[in-house]
């Protein structure tokens, strides 16, 4: 275990160095320049911003700077807002994305799974049918038709929660349902479908016939079928809860990092960018790692050497 | 096709590498090909067919509404007509006016026909990119199919909609360019399953014949393997249109798609949602036609699904 632990970080290396390669690529040699989009700026002034920045060198030596600064944990300066760090930018925005994603995970999967286990225990009845059919029709409304459609109904008619802004708890509730709500539908589906694979195996025919009682056989042995795929979707789907809430963060009025990248990509603010897109790629490699691991110990079969 | 055995031939009735069985008369023998079978399943199926039927009505609203509305009352989806204002719903405008006075259903039915085309060809796109990637990556084996893997793996761990926006700020804002920025990022999935299916097909003895006949690698990838890999093929297809076009929508609603004055189903509720308290309409109806395409699609997706997928077989 320690050493399958070892080997997959080691592995994580290459895996990251290319990330990195990659993303400055392709965010280096897009056409157009930080300095380029608005008021033509003297060439002098240019001249002295790109050396600022470190524009003015070959790009193969900015970007053995970029990785060596990257190492020391300094992500860089932003073009666009050029009294902040990109790490001070990030250390504003990312907790507050972080705490809405929070809340969706916690609500897709209370819901989710509450849903599914429903579905699948009282498969083919009324109930199953009434919580499948939700199920769909969450997947099918997107973000940014439930957002302003519960901000219509809940603020600004019913007067129950704020609208928008960012303070308290109160404004993560309704940014939070929003965002969590496809995958609480995807969370059922999966729970549904993977607790009927294993519902009629051996080892819940085992189980009854030492005289279990219905309920342990559910939660001890049912569920853990059921949770395998979910655990596997969970990298993937916290991941585009991180980016997905650039709409609800845009439709709520939160002050995440979401709109701060779209307006970076927009204004070609290099070190912005790139040090969103990796943040949220190491995250990713880190939740998949996660997310590996939590396999094998709901999966004894699974055999890490 | 004439040495390969092709999805309609691989049915429990002649198994792989065994001669069909010799024609006896009568139903006995004339087997179900998996097609005919997977379509039966789907007809029994009611909700999905009703949901073809939604889409079949949808895509056809879109294609011709904004052209006979124009006829009929001249109606057009971009002309500003500021003395019609904000009007709510009536029998002259079914799903009411903007607020620049443009026929709201003429906008919705443009709208849904940009996000229909751009579902769909991205998802034919991601699809195509898909099915040749991972039948190639598996069919070469080895040290190839490691890397073009890996790739795939990092590909993976970038974040999928941070890269549609740099692609899409790369590319400028145009919907050719839209279409191909999700269709160039959006293959993944489809290149997995067609390799996990591409592993277990290569090991069969057709290939091996084909091999042995002295065929091309090319051919046997394109002609043998790829035909065999449709069903699974078909199915992730039918579930990425839907994702595709929440996609769009996505990025119309944050002002990278489709740009004004041509209308699509992301900007409108967009523009709904600034003014939706006083003009309710501008957001219930876009946000309406596209919450029940997404569902149709989903539902006739899991339908597919549920026809082809060998392990629901009864």
């Amino acid at each position: 275990m320690t050493r399958y632990l070892i080997r997959r970080i080691i592995e994580l290396v290459p895996t990251a160095l290319v990330i990195i390669a990659a993303s400055f690529a392709l965010v280096r040699l897009a056409p157009g320049s930080p300095f380029s989009s608005e008021k033509e700026i003297p060439p002098e002034i240019r001249r002295q911003l790109e050396a600022k920045y470190g524009f003015d060198r070959p790009l193969p030596e900015q970007f053995v700077r970029y990785v060596g600064n990257l190492l020391q944990g300094d992500l860089g300066l932003s073009t666009k807002y050029p009294q902040r760090t990109v790490n001070e930018i990030i250390a504003a925005g990312f907790p507050v994305t972080l705490s809405l994603a929070a809340v969706a995970l916690v609500w897709s999967l209370l819901v989710g799974l509450t849903a599914g286990i429903i579905g699948a225990v009282r498969q083919n009845t009324v109930w199953d049918h009434t919580a499948m059919t939700a199920a769909l029709i969450g997947i099918s409304v997107p973000s940014f038709v439930l957002g302003p459609l519960l901000v219509l109904v809940v603020s600004l008619r019913l007067h129950l929660l704020p609208p928008a802004g960012w303070g308290d708890w109160r404004h993560l509730i309704l940014p939070g349902l929003t965002l969590g709500t496809i995958y609480a539908a995807s969370i059922a589906r999966l729970t549904r479908g993977g607790m009927l694979e294993v519902i009629r195996s051996d080892f819940i025919r085992t189980a009854r016939a030492k005289g279990l009682s219905e309920r342990l056989i559910i939660w001890r042995h049912m569920l853990r079928g059921g949770l395998l795929p979910v655990i596997s979707y969970l990298g993937p789907a916290i991941a585009s809860m991180l980016t997905g809430s650039v709409v609800v963060e845009k439709i709520f009025n939160v002050p995440g990092i979401g709109p701060y990248f779209v307006d970076a990509a927009f204004n070609r603010d290099y070190f912005l960018v790139m040090g969103i897109v990796l943040l949220y790629a190491f995250f990713l490699l880190l939740l998949n790692l996660i997310v590996d691991l939590l396999y094998g110990f709901l999966d004894p079969r699974i055999d890490y050497s | 096709m004439s040495n390969g055995v092709t999805g309609s031939e691989r049915t429990a009735e002649t198994g792989n590498g065994q001669p069909p069985l010799p024609a006896v008369s009568g139903d006995l023998v004339a087997g179900t090909s998996l097609w005919q079978d997977a379509w039966r399943r789907l007809r029994k199926n009611t909700m999905a067919v009703a949901s073809g039927g939604v889409i079949l009505l949808l895509g056809l609203a879109c294609l011709v509404g904004p052209t006979v509305l124009f006829a009929a009352a001249g109606y057009d989806a971009q002309t500003q007509n500021l003395a019609q204002g904000p009007q709510p719903p009536s029998w002259e405008h079914p799903f009411g006016t903007d607020f620049y006075g443009r026929d709201l259903l003429v906008r919705v039915l443009v709208g849904g026909r940009v996000s229909l085309s751009v579902g769909l060809l991205a998802a034919l796109l991601a699809a195509t990119i898909g099915t040749v990637y991972g039948a190639v990556s598996s069919y070469a084996g080895g040290l190839v199919d490691t890397a073009m893997m890996r790739v795939v793996d990092i590909l993976y761990a970038l974040p999928y909609m941070f890269l549609v926006i740099i692609l899409v700020t790369i590319l400028g804002k145009s919907l050719l360019l839209l279409f191909l920025a999700l269709g160039a990022v959006g293959w993944l999935l489809t290149a997995r399953v067609v390799r996990g299916q591409v592993m277990s097909l290569k090991e069969q003895d057709f290939v091996l014949a084909a091999r042995s006949l002295g065929t091309p690698g090319r051919e046997i990838v394109f002609r043998h393997l790829i035909p065999n890999t449709l069903g699974p093929v078909i199915v992730t297809f039918t579930l990425t249109v839907p994702s595709m076009i929440l996609q769009e929508a996505f990025l119309s609603f944050l002002g990278l798609g489709v740009q004004p004055p041509q209308p699509s189903l992301g900007s409108l509720i967009n523009d709904g949602a600034n003014q939706m308290l006083v003009f309710w309409w501008t957001l219930v109806f876009p946000g309406g036609v596209m919450t029940v395409l997404l569902f149709a699609l989903n539902f006739l997706g899991d339908g597919v699904r549920d026809a082809l997928d060998p392990r629901m077989r009864t």
